[in-house]
């Protein structure tokens, strides 16, 4: 994200919004399109795509139901799974939120309900420089960053549709590598003098995962590894 | 196109549980705090869950034992080096397919 201009406010416009979202679109564009080709890969129809793009507009979150349904995974454990893997955006729209008390409950929940990594990014950033958010403003900035996620999941798995069987093109492994993509790019954000525990964290995941794994499936063992391993993080920070 | 009600009620369910942790805390805004403890356990989930997904594919169960699979964990070496790299998902994506797609062809 490139902040060039020198404005002293962003004004609260519905276009400005739509501008201030641009710099992230190449993101959602190219998540998008890739979701799209797993989850046609995952055996999930380019309907189901386009749901999932509109009900969960969640990148993760989509992978991840890519993930467990191939995986044969119980409803159940899509269900809770996804919704732990979303619990981080309960941080960001604790740290959004007190900018908009002045609207009403209902556009309140609108905010929240397109909120994303991105749209969270470009907020943040712009609070910080003003002091403020307006609602124009953000509703311009997550209906842009909607529209463009839904059209590019479903861009993706009309492609994916024309790609007969994907696995022989390694696609199935589309969805590892899109985990590997963005656990790098989480680490990234991690402060310097954090990384070493967290990559003992991870040592200790595949132990974990390791050992679970002789008493559970995978789907559970992710769960559970990640709920002992995230444990241990807290009892073992400094 | 079959989509069964069986998977837009999956859809629906997991819309719900992504919906509610981002609108709550829009609807409680006032003085809404969560223990220190809470906030601090939740910023490990991220890494976690994605390395546990990453890990499960290093694995292969059998009957009674688990195995490594050495077709993924090969195609993995290249496509963290290229994450590293050039800290791009399409990029990441592109690498981790051509290498299981290369290694298919080779090996299986």
């Amino acid at each position: 994200m490139e902040y060039t201009e020198q404005k002293p406010y962003t004004p609260d416009t519905f276009l400005q919004g739509v501008k201030d979202c641009i710099p992230t679109l190449l993101g959602y564009i190219s998540i998008g399109v890739a979701f799209g080709v797993v989850g046609i890969a995952s055996g999930i129809s380019v309907f189901e795509v386009f749901l999932l793009s509109v009900l969960v507009y969640a990148g993760s979150a989509q992978f991840i139901f890519c993930g467990l349904y191939l995986a044969g995974a119980p409803l159940s454990a899509v269900i809770v799974t996804i919704f732990i893997v979303n619990l981080r955006h309960l941080l960001m729209s604790l740290t959004i939120a007190p900018y908009f008390t002045k609207y009403s409950m209902l556009r309140n929940i609108g905010f929240g309900t397109l909120l994303t990594d991105e749209t969270f990014g470009v907020s943040v950033v712009t609070a910080g420089k003003e002091g403020r958010l307006g609602g124009k403003w953000m509703d311009g900035l997550n209906v842009t960053a909607y529209t463009t996620w839904i059209v590019a999941c479903t861009v993706g798995g009309i492609i994916g549709q024309w790609l007969p069987d994907p696995e022989k093109w390694g696609l199935d492994y589309a969805l590892v590598a899109m985990f590997v993509a963005l656990l790098v790019l989480t680490l990234q954000s991690i402060p310097k003098e954090k990384i070493m525990h967290y990559l003992k964290l991870i040592a200790v995941m595949v132990v974990s995962m390791y050992g679970m794994l002789y008493f559970m499936p995978g789907h559970l063992a992710v769960l559970l590894s990640t709920i002992v391993v995230a444990t241990i993080g807290v009892v073992t920070e400094k | 196109m079959t989509t069964t009600i069986a998977m837009v009620l999956l859809i629906a369910g997991c819309a719900l549980v992504t919906w509610i942790p981002r609108i709550l805390p829009f609807v409680l805004v006032k003085n809404m705090k969560m223990p220190d403890i809470v906030l601090r356990w939740l910023a490990y989930i991220p890494v976690c869950i994605l390395s546990a997904l990453v890990i499960e594919g290093f694995f292969h169960k059998q009957q009674s034992f688990v195995t490594i699979d050495w077709l993924n964990v090969g195609a993995f070496i290249p496509t963290l080096v290229v994450a590293l790299i050039t800290k791009s998902l399409s990029k990441t994506v592109v690498a981790g397919v051509v290498t299981m797609a290369v290694m298919r062809l080779l090996f299986v």
